[in-house]
C-alpha cells in the first residue's frame, strides 16, 4: 500500500464562493472570493498567484490583488480577454468557481522592503499585484518610509478602483498618489501622458526602492526611464506573468532558463531578470 | 533468499509472466500494430524481451499518457470536486534498459521534489522495475554518453541474457520481495557472477564502439545559458523541424504536461496528458505568447535537456542518450546533432 493520502496534491482544487464581483472598468471586475464554509481560502503574501477555474472552461493563472491583512476573502481582479475571463466576467454572486494556491514567491514585504521608501509603478491592470502590496504595507504603515503611487491608464474609465486610490491611498499619511491617463478626456483635470514619460517628469530620487508591473512595453520603458534616474537594477520588482497550467515548477510551460515563474517568481528583481534569456 | 542470483531458461519466461501477472499488473514489451512498446501483459501476447528499444519509452507506467486527476460535479446545486484515487494497486514493469531506468530518475527528479506529485509517487512506490541488460545495443544509442552503462542497469532487479537463461540479481528490498515471491519458477545461480561479467564485457565492448559512443558533453551544462542561447547556430539547426512533437513523446525524460477538461454527462473531468515544448500553443496566452517561433521552441527543448535542467538539478542532465529521437524523427534532427554542432567551438562561430 502506498502511503500518500487522496486530495492533498497541488493540483487538486477547493471549491470557491463567489460573494462580490465589482465592474471596476469596461474590462476589469474585481471577484471576492471565499470558501463555502465562509471565510478565506488560504493564506497568501502580497505578489502570490492562484490558479482560478470555471469547469469544463478553463484554468488560469491570476495574482491575489487583495492583501494578507485584509482577513476575510480573497480577491482577484481580472480583466476580460479570452475564453476563461470571458465566462468569469459573466458570472454572478453566488456562483462557484475552484481556486488552487497560493503559488510562487512574493514581494519581500518583510525583510528588503522594510524600512525602504517605496515607489510603486503600475499601468493599467498592472494595478492587481501591486494593489495587494499597497494595501499590506499602507495597514503597516510604521514599517516602510515614504509610498508614492504612479498609475496610469488608457483613460480615466480604465483606473481600476479609483474609488480606492483617492478615498484612502491618497488620504494615507506619507502616500503621494500620481495619476495619468493616455490621451486627454472630458472631465479628467489630472496629468495626461504615458507612464513612463510621467515618472521622469515627477523625478524622484534614487534613494526608494521602486515596484513595477504593466504591459511588457510599458516596464521596458519605465525601467530605462529609472536608471536614468540612477535607480540600480536590483533596487526594481516586477512580477512576469506566463503561460501555466501547474504552478508548482512541474508542467514546463513557464520555464525560462532554469526558472519557473509559476515557482521562482513571479516576483523578480531586475538584476535576477537580466540573467534570464529574453524571452518573456 | 537475500541478495544472490537466480536463473530461469528463456522456455520458461512464459510461466514466470503469468505467475506475475496473477498478483499484479505485468507491463512487457508487446508487439502490437507493427511496433513493440511497454503495455500490460495478457496471456498469448508477443512478448518481445529481445528488442533493445521500445517505440515510446515506459514512462507511462509511471506518468501516464493521459490520467483523470478529479471530477467536478455539482450535487443539489453545490460544486463538487471528487479527486481521483491514487494508484493502489502493485505492478512490475520487466525488461525496461539501461536508459529508461536512468530516465526515470530524472522524471522523479521532476515529480518528487516539493510539492510532490502524488499520484506519480504512488505509481513509484507500487512499481518493481525490473531491467535488463542491452546485449545488443543499436547505432543510435548514446546512453554512454550519460555515463549510464548499458551493462549494470539501475533497477529493483538486473537481469542479464546468457546463453538460454535469463539471470536475475535483485538490488534492492522491493526487488528481494519480488524475487522471493517466485521462488517455485526461479533457480539459484550462486556461481553465475562470472557469467555476467562476460555478458557485460560484451556489452560493453559493443557500447565502447557505438557511432555516438564518443559524444561529448563538454561545455554544456550549468551556466551555460547565455552562450548557448545566443548562438547563431540555432537558426541553423531548427530549419527542418517541423514542429510535430514526435521526439517530446517517444522520450523517457519529457515532462511537459497539459491540464484539460473532459465533459462527461455527471460533470468535468480534469485530466493530465503529455504535452510538448515544440507546439505553438504550449506558451500561448490571450495576452500573448513568450515563444512565438519555431527557432525558439526548438531552443528550448535543448536547452532544457541540455543547460536549465543541470542548472537546477545538480549537473544531471535531462537527457539518457536511448537515441528514440534519432530513430523517430522525420527530418533527422535530434540532440545528437545539437550536441555536436555545438562541440566545434562552443557555438559562438
Amino acid at each position: 500500500m502506498c502511503g500518500f493520502g487522496n486530495g492533498n496534491d497541488a493540483l487538486i482544487p477547493r471549491v470557491g464562493v463567489i460573494t462580490d464581483i465589482r465592474t471596476e472598468t469596461p474590462d476589469v471586475k474585481t471577484f471576492r472570493v471565499v470558501s463555502p464554509e465562509g471565510g478565506k481560502l488560504f493564506e497568501h503574501m502580497p505578489g502570490q498567484c492562484a490558479m482560478v477555474c470555471v469547469p469544463g472552461v478553463g484554468e488560469g493563472m491570476f495574482s491575489i490583488t487583495s492583501s494578507p491583512t485584509q482577513r476575510e476573502y480573497q480577491e482577484f481582479s481580472i480583466k476580460r480577454c479570452g475564453v476563461l475571463t470571458d465566462m468569469l466576467h459573466s458570472l454572478s454572486p453566488g456562483d462557484e468557481i475552484t481556486v488552487r494556491g497560493p503559488y510562487g514567491n512574493h514581494f519581500p514585504v518583510e525583510d528588503a522592503l522594510k524600512g525602504k521608501n517605496l515607489l510603486f509603478v503600475a499601468g493599467g491592470i498592472g494595478l492587481a499585484p501591486l494593489r495587494s502590496v499597497i494595501n499590506y504595507v499602507l495597514d503597516n504603515r510604521a514599517d516602510y518610509g515614504s509610498v508614492d503611487i504612479v498609475y496610469g491608464a488608457r483613460s480615466a474609465d480604465d483606473l481600476v478602483r479609483l474609488d480606492e486610490i483617492r478615498e484612502v491611498w491618497a488620504k494615507a499619511p506619507g502616500v503621494g498618489v500620481h495619476l495619468t491617463i493616455d490621451r486627454e478626456q472630458e472631465g479628467w483635470d489630472g496629468h495626461v501622458g504615458f507612464v513612463p514619460a510621467f515618472l521622469g517628469e515627477l523625478g524622484f530620487d534614487a534613494d526608494r526602492t521602486a515596484l513595477v508591473c504593466g504591459p511588457p512595453v510599458m516596464i521596458k520603458f519605465v525601467l530605462s526611464t529609472l536608471g536614468e534616474m540612477g535607480f540600480g537594477k536590483e533596487q526594481v520588482y516586477t512580477t512576469l506573468e506566463l503561460r501555466m497550467k501547474c504552478g508548482i515548477g512541474k508542467c514546463g510551460r513557464c520555464n525560462i532558463g532554469s526558472k519557473y515563474v509559476c515557482r521562482d517568481g513571479p516576483v523578480f528583481r531586475f538584476d535576477e531578470i537580466d540573467e534570464l534569456p529574453d524571452e518573456y | 533468499m537475500m541478495g544472490g542470483i537466480y536463473g530461469i531458461s528463456k522456455d520458461r519466461l512464459e510461466k514466470l509472466f503469468s505467475a506475475l501477472a496473477a498478483e499484479r499488473e505485468l507491463y512487457l514489451p508487446v508487439m502490437s500494430g507493427g511496433k513493440v512498446n511497454f503495455s500490460v501483459w495478457e496471456e498469448g501476447e508477443d512478448v518481445r524481451l529481445d528488442v533493445t528499444k521500445t517505440a515510446k519509452s515506459p514512462k507511462d507506467a509511471f506518468f501516464p499518457q493521459f490520467e483523470t486527476l478529479y471530477t467536478c460535479r455539482t450535487e443539489e446545486g453545490k460544486l463538487k470536486i471528487d479527486p481521483e484515487e491514487l494508484c493502489r494497486r502493485e505492478f512490475v514493469v520487466f525488461g525496461m534498459r539501461a536508459c529508461d531506468a536512468a530516465g526515470l530518475r530524472v522524471l522523479d527528479r521532476v515529480f518528487l521534489s516539493e510539492p510532490v506529485d502524488t499520484f506519480y509517487a504512488a505509481r513509484r512506490e507500487l512499481g518493481t522495475i525490473v531491467s535488463i541488460a542491452c546485449g545488443e545495443p543499436e547505432e543510435s544509442c548514446f546512453c554512454r554518453a550519460f555515463g549510464i552503462d548499458a551493462a549494470s542497469p539501475d533497477a529493483d532487479v538486473a537481469a542479464w541474457f546468457s546463453g538460454e537463461r535469463l539471470l536475475l540479481k535483485p538490488q534492492t528490498e522491493k526487488g528481494t520481495r519480488l524475487i522471493s515471491s517466485l521462488s517455485e519458477y526461479l533457480t539459484e545461480a550462486d556461481g553465475a557472477e562470472a557469467a555476467i561479467e562476460e555478458e557485460q564485457a560484451k556489452i560493453r565492448a559493443i557500447t565502447e564502439k557505438l557511432p555516438y559512443s564518443l559524444l561529448s558533453l563538454e561545455g554544456w551544462g550549468s551556466g551555460e545559458t547565455k552562450r548557448k542561447f545566443d548562438s547563431p547556430l540555432w537558426e541553423k539547426l531548427y530549419r527542418p523541424c517541423l514542429a510535430c512533437g514526435t521526439c517530446t513523446f517517444v522520450c523517457p525524460t519529457c515532462q511537459c504536461y497539459d491540464i484539460k477538461d473532459y465533459k462527461t454527462k455527471n460533470g468535468v473531468q480534469r485530466y493530465r496528458c503529455w504535452d510538448s515544448c515544440m507546439y505553438s500553443d504550449f506558451t500561448l496566452m490571450a495576452g500573448g505568447n513568450n515563444r512565438t517561433t519555431q527557432l525558439q521552441r526548438f531552443r528550448q527543448r535543448f536547452m532544457h535537456k541540455l543547460v536549465y535542467f543541470p542548472e537546477n538539478n545538480e549537473g544531471t542532465f535531462s537527457c539518457v542518450g536511448c537515441g528514440r529521437c534519432v530513430d523517430s524523427c522525420p527530418s533527422s534532427l535530434n540532440i545528437v546533432k545539437v550536441i555536436k554542432a555545438f562541440s566545434k567551438d562552443g557555438g559562438d562561430e
